[in-house]
């Protein structure tokens, strides 16, 4: 097992190295830079304020150098000034997380507890009009882009009550809370849900057709033990999966949700600070989430190892 | 009898007028704007930034020696009003311009203002001083200034090389803050010092701006309002469905387009709209540098195939202006009358005949129907810019030219054009003041950064100087016609349309004028007040 440890711990180390030269090499990359950028807002370039403010900023020195004193700092926690407000990029940062992890983690919430339910129903009611509606809500959930959606809810709440939920980070009610985060995140999170539903159902179906969920009825257990007790159980594998899946594709629908509703998250901030080349908060930024979600999978790893003794020894 | 005439209509007028104070009321103390911003500007520096991002929300932040008036719709020198200068003078050659300083004026931290803030302002601007700018888009506007000299602590004096009239101009803009020498360029930029209406207090980035009043403000009574708040959105539906919900007191100045302008008054009948001109024109700019635009035939064909009505038409349902370089008369000072300006290439009412003459430029240089010029029309990838970069490919197409649209990121745009590597580009100037100088000397002069295709015409450039000096408004404004219809046939930089734009404001904010010849210098919202 220690071994085993060793092991995954290095390959650990070595993906988080990768993914760091990944993410460096690719935004210098991308053409042009904060100062091109300022520049540009300015509607001029002067040669020699350029080359001052490279300078100033430490962008004029060569890559190695540049990685070096970036990953060094990240390692001791230091990570930088933002280019663009001059304020420590961590404390940029660190407030944002929380709200983009709330609004994550309800867009799952979501996801899981509508499309399951539904998913089971539209299995077991397989070729009934309700299991046709059903399918036709998932595929448009899969249809319709979340920022559309967002804007739907929007213009409805404006038309219909004259009110529009704009974020508020500090609710003062349930109410304000749900509107500040329920309904984005529904909004993020139909998709997953649609997702999640076509899954439950196809898993629901191919087990609902197993030996032993006919043996069951055949014993006399009721339709809702076949179900919930024998198959939903034996389902709901991949479903956990595709969830898992799901919740690191989250991030992209959640950068326009958070646009569309106005929320400060980190995921609209990561956007705003690619397109200024904000370097120490795009890098720090996207390491801060591979270290999290590769240590995610490490544990996982590790989980399975400890539980299933045939990987520890077979890998 | 015509005197009795006389007399009742002045008696009328002065009844309309009592009612009209009467209605308006008096203002009332209190309360906190909330306004939608339409961008998350880079930083707080007004003279650091170089679009209205900055300046509407930080104007308020700081006072100026002197300011246009902020409740009169269009900018002029019959506008000028002091601010932290008392007064001004100009000496006997017209060389020297000497302000008296309003005494006992304070920074937000307390410290007094002095002629040396005065003094270590403009020397930022001109380069001059220790500390720099990170960026100085507006060294230009004070390059005939020799130096600035302070005389006690309520004097100061501009030195210039030559008389420019239109120095006052420049300093009464939005971006002509004074700021205060204790306080360095750095600090600036995230927590801005001033002498103005309201403190800032803070600055989240993408998040939110906020200002407080300022209890001592040096005007007595003013501002009306407790503070002003920010909420950056820059998703425009978002941000309009929110003003139509009553979550903001104002849209952002200038923001709304002539068709969303439609959906605001269905949806929210009860607000103020108004769509003014923002001294913004799109043009094209051509890279005479190499072939096949090296050609002034070419050049002249493309400025005889616009049909600037069908611009005007498609994207402004018939609400923008044409003109040359400067905003066209009623709310443009300098801009051509329409007379003079239809006797220019390319601007007369008869679109088929120009375009003839066009294709005969064309053919010409080589090209008709069986031969076409494949064009690439570079422009950035921001609605404003694409839209008319696509209505210019399809009239193009009647003169021969096949264009094909090069759409160009944000951050590579100016190095390309830098570097000449366009051929047709379509383009947005801005300008900040409705004043020849900042307009000819910025975007024509031989060697000026904001001039993209490097038209340099020493002959023009020499008539620039000529206008500059010139005292005599409507002699310099003779002048400036002039000036203006050259650089149209010499196709500098073919002006398509003055751009306007809608600004709405909810019934109970009182006290916003909306600039009519420029959308960067009324933003104090000093005496604006909330009546509710």
């Amino acid at each position: 097992m220690f071994a085993y440890l060793v092991r995954r711990l290095f390959l650990m180390l070595v993906t988080l190295f990768g993914i760091s030269i990944v993410i460096f090499l690719l935004l210098r990359i991308v053409p042009g830079n904060i100062v091109d950028i300022l520049f540009a807002a300015a509607g001029y370039v002067d040669p020699a304020d350029k080359a001052n403010l490279e300078k100033e900023l430490g962008i004029d020195q060569p890559l190695i150098v540049q990685y070096w004193h970036w990953i060094s700092g990240f390692l001791r926690g230091d990570f930088g000034y933002s280019y663009v407000s001059e304020k420590p990029a961590l404390q940029e940062i660190l407030p944002r997380i929380p709200i983009t992890a709330r609004l994550a983690g309800l867009a799952l919430l979501f996801s899981a507890s509508i499309g399951i339910p539904l998913g089971v129903i539209s299995a077991v009611k397989q070729g009934t009009r309700l299991d046709y509606a059903l399918r036709v809500v998932s595929l448009s959930g899969l249809s319709l882009p979340s920022f559309w959606l967002g804007l739907l809810i929007l213009t409805a709440s404006v038309a219909m009550f004259g009110q529009m939920p704009i974020f508020n980070p500090n609710p003062q009610t349930w109410l304000e809370a749900f509107t500040t985060y329920a309904v984005p995140a529904a909004a993020v999170g139909f998709r997953s849900a649609a997702l999640t539903m076509r899954i439950t159902r196809s898993s629901m179906l191919e087990v609902l057709r197993q030996d032993y969920i006919r043996t069951a009825r055949a014993k006399g257990a009721s339709d809702a033990a076949v179900n919930y007790r024998h198959a939903l159980k034996n389902a709901i594998l991949p479903v956990i999966t595709v969830i898992g899946i799901e919740a690191a594709f989250l991030i992209g629908g959640l950068i326009v949700t958070e646009t569309v509703f106005n929320i400060p998250g980190v995921a609209r901030f990561l956007v705003e600070a690619i397109r200024w080349r904000d370097y120490p908060i795009v890098q720090n930024l996207v390491m801060l989430i591979a270290v999290v979600v590769v240590s995610a999978n490490f544990i996982v790893d590790m989980l399975y190892a400890v539980f299933d003794p045939r990987i520890r020894y077979t890998d | 009898m015509r005197s009795v005439w006389a007399l009742a209509a002045m008696a009328a007028l002065s009844v309309l007028t009592a009612s009209t104070i009467t209605l308006a009321g008096e203002p009332k103390q209190g309360g906190v704007l909330r306004m939608y911003h339409r961008d998350s500007p880079a930083n707080a520096s007004i003279l650091e930034g170089a679009t209205y991002s900055v300046n509407v929300p930080f104007m308020g932040v700081f006072n100026n020696l002197v300011i246009y008036d902020q409740h009169i719709a269009q900018n002029s020198p019959d506008t000028l009003r002091p601010e932290l200068a008392e007064s001004w003078s100009w000496g006997n050659d017209n060389k020297k311009l000497t302000f008296k300083l309003r005494q006992g004026v304070k920074w937000h931290d307390g410290k007094p203002f002095t002629s040396a803030d005065v003094k270590c302002t403009f020397d930022l601007l001109m380069g001059k001083s220790q500390q720099k700018l990170r960026q100085n888009p507006r060294k230009a506007w004070y390059s005939e200034v020799n130096e600035i000299t302070t005389s006690g602590d309520f004097e100061v004096s501009f030195d210039l090389k030559r008389p420019q009239p239109s120095l006052l101009a420049m300093l009464a803009s939005g971006y002509t803050p004074i700021y205060p020498c204790h306080v360095s360029p750095a600090d600036m930029r995230t927590h801005p010092i001033g002498t103005g209406p309201f403190k800032f207090v803070e600055f989240k980035a993408n998040e939110s701006i906020k200002l407080t009043r300022n209890p001592d403000y040096w005007k007595k009574g003013l501002p009306h309002l407790d503070g002003i708040e920010y909420t950056i959105i820059t998703n425009r539906s978002t941000a309009i469905l929110a003003f139509v919900a009553g979550k903001f007191d104002m849209t952002f100045p200038t923001h709304i387009t002539i068709p969303l302008l439609k959906d605001i008054k269905s949806q929210a009948p009860n607000a103020t709209c108004v769509v003014e001109p923002t001294n913004v024109s799109t043009n094209i700019i051509v890279n005479s540098a190499s072939a096949p635009f090296d050609n002034i035939d070419i050049r002249r064909a493309v400025a005889l195939a616009l049909d600037r009505k069908a611009f005007v038409d498609i994207l402004f349902e018939g609400q923008a202006d044409i003109g040359g370089t400067m905003l066209p008369p009623p709310q443009g000072i300098w801009g051509m009358p329409k007379d003079k300006l239809e006797t220019i290439t390319g601007y007369g009412p008869n679109v088929n005949a120009n375009r003839e003459e066009a294709r005969k430029l064309m053919q010409k240089a080589g090209y008709g129907p069986d031969k076409h010029l494949a064009v690439k029309v570079s422009t950035r990838n921001i609605a404003e810019y694409r839209d008319p970069a696509v209505i210019l490919i399809d009239q193009l197409k009647s003169i021969y030219i096949d264009g094909e649209l090069d759409v160009v990121e944000t951050a590579n745009w100016f190095p390309k054009v830098a570097r000449k590597d366009y051929m047709l580009g379509l383009n947005l100037t801005g300008n900040s003041v409705d004043d020849p100088d900042q307009s000819f000397y910025e975007n024509y002069s031989c060697g000026s950064e904001r001039n993209y295709t490097n038209y340099c015409n020493k002959e023009i450039e020499k008539l620039f100087d000529v206008q500059s000096q010139q005292i005599d408004v409507a002699k310099r404004k003779e002048l400036v016609w002039d000036i203006d219809k050259k650089l149209q046939e010499d196709v500098a930089r073919p002006i398509i349309f003055h751009a306007r734009a809608g600004s709405c404001w909810q019934p109970y904010v009182k006290g916003v004028t909306i600039m009519s010849n420029s959308s960067y210098n009324g933003f104090r919202y000093e005496d604006l007040w909330l009546d509710k």
